[in-house]
């Protein structure tokens, strides 16, 4: 069996992200770029699957400009055996990500496509769901626990939900996509960035998919959350009741 | 007055070397007037006494390590029935007695201070005073009974001119992170803390002058410069409490030293409060400046000996964009410096931290503290080493540290690494280096040690000093490779005499033998001030309490510190 990883290339989980100054969205030059967390879980769980004997090749895929590869890499040098890099524009959207990834699962056959839940830069949680649907597969979203079942051919994912657990069974091929508590991923290690510079990363386009990229969306503006006002230290309780009388109005 | 300094540091370190031998030596009891938990059972050790008189014959003198005493010629020694009056000091225990001469707080002083600085700047809160007069370490306590808090350099001047006439001593006090109980009071200095002095007052994008008051937090600085896209020429652990007027005054080194050099080269200028209380205005925001003697080189690392620092102008740089960093495993010592060797050439000018720490280390982090993760968990290693790059294009540097990591792996200078991929990754890794002294912390009693010494050498003493110890303590060596500087520590479950007397003075002879500094960036402090000897010969001690005497004729600041008190009491 076949794991295919869908990896995203986003900002930095630890840089401060700052808006363009017309307000289009985040200014990604010369910011540092790096894996989406719940990727590298997706990645991390893919792998460990493939260590524990249930499947025989991990595949990273990734879209967007050429700097994927590098992330991919990335992924390559974590234990990935091979990588796909779809050349598209920078932006794109939930769909049109479900639609190329349906395409590359229908070209690889994959028993398993793990997504992370979502990503951290538009935060849409949407990928995983809508590929599921195209593919008419059964989906497990925000994963927190996976074991496979190689000779009954499914996956029991643990989700959480609000307040506990729910478990589910899953008929494979499925699409799982994780949570932040389903593992911790690993290191990429000096031997593992060597190997990962003869594993081959495949080139395809969009239009060897078969995609036409529409959007049905527009982004109208990014703005900042207003700024928090810094707080001010009182000398004595009367000055602090004055304050919430008649500053605050709260009293 | 100079060939009795020489003959007394010659003797003091016989003394050390020959405690149970059959010398003739008298022991005077004395206990320490600081008194804290370490130091309850120091009358009673040999490290707590005072060795009163001593005879010392030639032969004895010859086999003395200290690599000034060649100088000194027999002639001189043999003249030498010596009479000296020195004590042996341990870690907390150091022996000294409050300097009759000065005076003590009376109720007019305090009618003085609030007079000129008001109500709130003058502290005799009992709490505060206790958290004051406490080194982080719990390991030196003063008594002093009040805090000062000047807003500025006026405020100071009157207060330390006052001091001066009264003679009441004082201590300086930024944010109390030293390890070497130079900023607490030994007795009931006033204690004069700079945390008020907190404004940035001018920053220069162009040629990246930040000019400062002293008691500004590194942290906040480093985060103001973030802003504009700059960095702070250092970086400690302490970042988040320290003061840069207490960074200066100790010539604080740090991780990043070995990209941009020490405190001497990068503070442009300084204005400093002397005793007496004359503000002196060196504030120069110049690069090149050669009119007369560049004094404020005197103020940095004189750890508040020699005036009180009240405003920096430093020098910082351009924040690079492209920051990586690997954590390598490598099988021995000798590994860690060719490996060294290979970074300095390969990396070249991206080089920005080159640290280790050996498996005794990382075995501490990953047992006492919280959120440290084994980088390289598939096999213990006996050496870590953890090297940053900085730079300005993230391909190139990537592609630069890569070939030279894979080269490090070719070549078995490296048995494992990762490299990191994210800034998480990289705060993990650094977590890891930075958190040993608070790992160290958690295990239980810890004596340290901060030495200067040539690359080659520096296991060596890790080495020894575990075979000197045996089961009795953990030795955990780690620190700035790429300067020189070992963080000698010697982890036990308590504090103990027995403990402490197998290691000094065998640390402090073993590092003057191999020509090294006792102390490298922490300073020396009330700990080491007796110790100054293992690595200055003493000319240049007693040149430094002249100019001592000059700057401060009483004696009052930061006193029983930095320099041996015989010399300036």
């Amino acid at each position: 069996m076949k794991i295919m990883v869908a990896i995203k290339r986003v900002v930095d989980y630890a840089v401060k992200v700052r808006i363009k100054s017309d307000k289009t969205g985040v200014e990604t030059r010369n910011v540092k770029m790096s894996m989406n967390p719940f990727c590298e879980i997706a990645l991390e769980e893919a792998l460990k699957i493939k260590e524990a004997g249930f499947a025989s090749e991990v595949i990273g895929v990734s879209f967007g400009p050429v700097e994927c590869i590098d992330t991919l890499r990335t992924g390559l040098a974590m234990g990935a055996d091979r990588a796909i890099h779809v050349d598209a524009p920078a932006t794109l959207y939930p769909l049109a990500v479900a639609k190329l990834l349906k395409a590359l699962v229908q070209i690889e056959k994959p028993g398993l496509l793990i997504l992370g839940k979502q990503a951290i830069d538009d935060d849409c949680n949407q990928t995983g769901q809508m590929v599921a649907g195209l593919l008419n597969w059964p989906q497990g979203t925000f994963a927190s626990k996976v074991v496979l079942d190689k000779e009954k051919k499914i996956a029991t994912v643990d989700r959480e939900v609000d307040g506990g657990l729910e478990t589910l069974c899953l008929d494979l091929p499925a699409v799982i996509t994780t949570d932040l508590r389903l593992n911790q991923p690993r290191y990429a290690t000096l031997p593992n960035i060597m190997k990962a510079k003869s594993k081959p990363i495949k080139k395809m386009s969009v239009q060897e998919l078969k995609v036409e990229l529409r959007s049905d969306l527009e982004v109208v503006q990014v703005t900042e959350p207003p700024a928090r006002k810094p707080g001010v230290i009182l000398s004595s309780v009367d000055e602090l009741i004055d304050k919430l009388k008649n500053e605050a109005h709260v009293i | 007055m100079v060939m009795y300094n020489r003959i007394t540091a010659a003797a003091y370190r016989l003394l050390n070397q020959n405690k149970h031998s059959s010398f003739k030596i008298a022991h005077q009891r004395q206990l320490s007037p600081n008194f804290s938990r370490y130091n309850r059972s120091s009358s009673t050790s040999l490290a707590g006494f005072r060795h009163h008189c001593a005879t010392v014959n030639l032969n004895q003198f010859h086999a003395s390590y200290r690599w000034d005493l060649q100088k000194l010629s027999l002639v001189q020694f043999q003249n030498l029935s010596l009479i000296h009056h020195r004590s042996f000091g341990s870690v907390a225990s150091t022996v000294v007695q409050r300097n009759p001469m000065f005076s003590t707080i009376n109720s007019d002083d305090l009618i003085y201070f609030e007079k000129i600085l008001g109500v709130k700047k003058v502290i005799q809160d009992h709490e505060e005073l206790q958290t004051a007069n406490t080194d982080w370490m719990h390991k030196y306590k003063g008594s002093s009974k009040l805090m000062l808090q000047p807003e500025n350099a006026t405020e100071l001047s009157q207060i330390l001119e006052y001091c001066n006439s009264r003679r009441l001593a004082v201590v300086p006090q930024g944010g109390n992170t030293g390890l070497v109980g130079g900023s607490v009071p030994v007795f009931d200095e006033i204690i004069i803390n700079t945390r008020r002095m907190n404004s940035i007052i001018f920053f220069d994008k162009v040629s990246g002058v930040l000019v400062c008051e002293a008691g500004c937090i590194l942290e906040n600085l480093i985060s103001f410069l973030d802003k504009e896209g700059f960095i702070m020429p250092l970086d400690l652990g302490a970042k988040g409490s320290c003061q840069i007027g207490g960074n200066i005054s100790t010539n604080a080194g740090g991780l990043r030293l070995v990209r941009y050099g020490s405190l001497h080269g990068t503070v442009l200028g300084l204005e400093v409060v002397l005793a007496n209380g004359s503000v002196i205005d060196m504030l120069g925001t110049l690069r090149k400046d050669n009119t007369g003697y560049d004094l404020k080189h005197l103020f940095i690392g004189s750890e508040g000996s020699l005036a009180i620092i009240t405003k920096v102008s430093i020098l910082t740089s351009p924040k690079l964009s492209s920051v990586n960093i690997a954590f390598l495993a490598c099988q021995d010592y000798i590994s860690c410096q060719k490996l060294l060797f290979q970074a300095k050439r390969r990396l070249g000018e991206i080089l920005s931290a080159f640290e280790f720490l050996d498996a005794q280390a990382m075995n501490l982090v990953l047992h006492h503290l919280d959120g440290a993760r084994n980088p390289l968990p598939s096999a213990i290693y006996n050496f870590y080493v953890l090297i940053e790059t900085t730079g300005s294009n993230e391909s190139n540097d990537k592609e630069k540290l890569e070939a030279f990591l894979v080269h490090a792996m070719e070549s078995s200078l490296v048995s494992d690494g990762a490299l990191a991929q994210d800034y998480s990754q990289a705060t993990s890794f650094w977590h890891i280096r930075e958190g040993i002294p608070e790992a160290l912390m958690k295990a239980g009693a810890v004596y340290k040690y901060d030495l200067s010494l040539p690359v080659e050498k520096m296991y060596d003493l890790v080495e020894e000093m575990r075979i000197r110890l045996g089961a009795a303590a953990n030795v955990v060596g780690y620190g700035h490779l790429g300067d020189g500087n070992l963080h000698l520590n010697v982890s036990a479950p308590q504090y103990d005499d027995a403990i402490l007397a197998q290691i000094e003075p065998f640390v402090y002879e073993w590092t003057s033998r191999h020509r090294g500094s006792i102390s490298a960036e922490h300073g020396l402090g009330l700990m080491k001030a007796e110790k100054i000897y293992y690595s200055k010969s003493s000319e240049t001690v007693q040149l430094m309490a002249s100019i001592k005497k000059i700057l401060d004729p009483n004696g009052i600041l930061n006193p029983y510190k930095v320099i041996p008190s015989s010399l300036v009491s």
